[in-house]
């Protein structure tokens, strides 16, 4: 039968559709297998990846200790950003606000004046993570935050302590500015200033700044990049976003409030 | 020298797919501000390159020659797919930063105009070799742009800091330059000077030759 | 309005498809030596770029994307060979059409057509596009936009190389390893459109 075919000559109708219909099928189940086979090793990877960099980010990284151990001591959960609420029917662990940001049912269409961050839209909600000590007390609220800068999205997260207004760790997972100059929002040193600034001054309007040649004392300011001028700007201004009245403004007004995490 | 030998070593200078026969320089280039990177890509390259050309020559005497783009294409971007797969499941970081680029190995000329111009005439084993020759020439390219690029655009290489950076008290100031785009084809330019001087039956003719005109005055 | 505006014209400017990405570098260096191709080929990319990368963004949402199809299908993975496919069978119908409706641009474009299908700015607009979860609307301009800022690259780079021939270059530099320079130099150049938003 596949003798005959292959007898046939080349460019005769018959053998040009039996090659094809051959090779689709070699071709997908050889593509099919490969990813059906790899998927749980990727998801794998991509949940690790992302737990990783929240235990980073947070400062909550141990020696010695696997990622998922580090993480269970970190509880998702979601929020709807409109009325700072948790909300209770969507499973934490497997909602992906990116994916939300997306699609057009599940997220919200920003103005130009409400888009300071330019993310031209965002999620209905949005998942925290909070970060209990041995006691079980939240002792960390740690924030997904996203923005544009020179190049690319940044996409990142910010760890306040239990006071939901002292910074304790900002970091981003990924962008693609320009390195050397924007990329340098990955120096430790830098990312290292803005541990114990306050997001919120005594009247609660948002305070923190990046300004060039901040007073190092000051509780609100943080020194410029030199030479990344726009990824500064934009770095701030998702800050600005993310802790304003369309990002976790009512959330975070709620936890300083005294509000139950 | 032997048939073999030939066809996987005269890739690397001799006929370098990228100094000479200017194929595949497109995905190739964005990727090389780090060796780790680059590395990856090229084994990537280099086996997609390998088996896309082993398994065209294995059915060559069948393909029916009016699908015959549509069959390497097919082929090749299976391939790739898989490559790609595989690179997310086993080397998640680095497939995260090449995004794009792994797929485009799909439209990488090196890769169609190998299919084309030797595994449609040559049988497997050889192929085979020219596959991994080509790939390992493209790869050559790649880890020395990759090297400068590394080196004096960020001190270090593999992420090893090899000169000491300023900013963590060292004395090396890092060329910003050489992490931006352009730095590649400057690399690439002068790599090509070097091996052209070197062996100079590389030079191209040029389409015009100045002194000729007031040459042929003075006779 | 204002939105697409800007996305067209970073398409063009800031994120150039040849001179930022990289992208259909052989075309670009193999076929810039006169302008009149150069502005053919440029025409032909522009076009082909219009036409796939909505194309991709349709097949994107209506097959591959997670749950589409079938509930709890994600056929992402298959998203390369489709686009691939897609675009040869673009190139195939618009070939195929033009010769029908449009002779003389036909035979203007006619030999840089096949062309097209392997280069990778073609398959790279429809990469970016999905990288990055434009709207179908989006998409079109970003189509357009990259694809008339490929061709603004290669008919620039023709234009220097036109003259390029007359000047004085050491032997070994000749040919090949001038252009690398030249276009680094044009890349550079571009590199000051960087950081401007609209």
């Amino acid at each position: 039968m596949i003798r005959r075919f292959l007898d046939m000559p080349n460019d005769s109708t018959q053998k040009t559709i039996f090659v094809a219909a051959v090779l689709c099928l070699v071709c997908s189940v050889l593509v099919s297998g490969a990813a059906v086979a790899l998927k749980p090793i990727q998801n794998a990877n991509k949940a690790l990846d992302k737990k990783r960099n929240i235990l980073q980010i947070a400062g909550l990284v141990q020696e010695g200790k696997t990622v998922d151990e580090m993480f269970s001591q970190v509880e998702p959960k979601v929020v709807d950003l409109a009325t700072g609420e948790y909300v209770t029917d969507i499973d934490a662990a497997t909602y992906d606000a990116r994916a939300a940001a997306v699609d057009p049912k599940q997220n919200v269409v920003l103005t130009k004046e409400q888009d300071i961050a330019s993310i031209k839209r965002r999620s209905k909600y949005a998942t925290v993570y909070l970060a209990r000590d041995a006691a079980g007390k939240v002792s960390k609220i740690i924030l997904p935050v996203s923005g544009y800068g020179l190049w690319s999205t940044l996409h990142g997260f910010m760890a306040l302590a239990e006071d939901a207004s002292t910074i304790t760790g900002f970091g981003f997972y990924e962008h693609a500015e320009t390195p050397g100059l924007g990329g340098e929002v990955d120096n430790p040193a830098w990312k290292a200033q803005w541990s114990g600034k306050q997001l919120f001054d005594e009247q609660g309007n948002i305070a923190v700044d990046i300004v060039k040649s901040a007073a190092p004392d000051s509780p609100y300011q943080i020194d410029a990049l030199s030479g990344a001028t726009l990824t500064g700007n934009g770095v701030e201004n998702l800050v600005h976003f993310w802790a304003g009245e369309d990002g976790f403004g009512p959330y975070l007004q709620k936890a300083r409030s005294g509000g139950e995490l | 020298m032997s048939e073999t030998r030939k066809v996987l070593v005269d890739p690397l200078v001799d006929n370098n797919p990228i100094t000479l026969q200017i194929l595949g320089i497109c995905s190739a280039l964005a990727v090389t501000s780090s060796l780790k990177n680059s590395l990856l890509m090229a084994i990537a390259l280099t086996a997609v390159l390998a088996f896309s050309n082993a398994s065209i020559s294995a059915i060559r005497n069948h393909i029916p020659s009016n699908i015959r783009i549509i069959v390497q294409m097919t082929i090749i971007a299976s391939l790739v797919i898989v490559v790609d797969q595989i690179m997310r499941a086993y080397a998640y970081d680095t497939a995260k930063q090449l995004s794009v680029f792994v797929g485009l190995i799909i439209t990488n000329c090196i890769v169609m105009g190998r299919a084309e111009a030797y595994a449609m005439k040559n049988g497997v084993g050889m192929s085979f070799m020219d596959g991994i020759g080509n790939g390992l020439g493209y790869s050559l390219l790649l880890i020395v742009v990759a090297f400068f690029r590394e080196l004096f655009g960020s001190g270090t290489l593999f992420g090893f800091e090899i000169l000491k950076l300023t900013k963590n008290g060292g004395w090396y100031e890092p060329n910003g330059l050489m992490l931006l785009p352009p730095s590649a084809f400057f690399i690439i330019g002068l790599i090509i000077w070097a091996i052209r001087t070197w062996k100079p039956e590389q030079v191209e003719q040029p389409d015009f030759k100045i002194h000729e005109q007031h040459a042929l005055g003075d006779r | 309005m204002e939105a697409m505006l800007s996305l067209f014209f970073k398409a063009v400017f800031v994120e150039n498809m040849a001179l930022t990405f990289f992208l259909g570098m052989c075309t670009f260096i193999a076929i810039s030596k006169k302008i009149s191709t150069a502005i053919g080929l440029g025409v032909a990319v522009m076009v082909v770029q219009m036409i796939t990368v909505p194309a991709n963004n349709l097949i994107l949402n209506m097959f591959l994307k997670e749950n589409v199809l079938l509930a709890g299908v994600d056929l992402r993975f298959l998203g390369l060979i489709s686009y691939i496919g897609v675009i040869a069978a673009m190139v195939q119908i618009l070939e195929m059409v033009l010769d029908k409706f449009f002779p003389a641009l036909y035979n203007a474009l006619g030999v840089f057509l096949p062309l097209i299908t392997v280069n990778c700015a073609i398959l790279g607009g429809s990469l970016f596009m999905v990288e990055r979860d434009y709207t179908f609307s989006e998409s079109v301009v970003y189509g357009v936009g990259s694809g008339f800022g490929w061709a603004l690259a290669i008919v620039a780079l023709a234009g220097v190389r036109e003259k390029l021939k007359y000047s004085d270059v050491p032997a070994g530099l000749q040919g090949l390893g001038i252009i690398f320079i030249t276009v680094g130099l044009m890349s550079l150049g571009f590199m000051a459109f960087s950081g401007i938003q609209l």
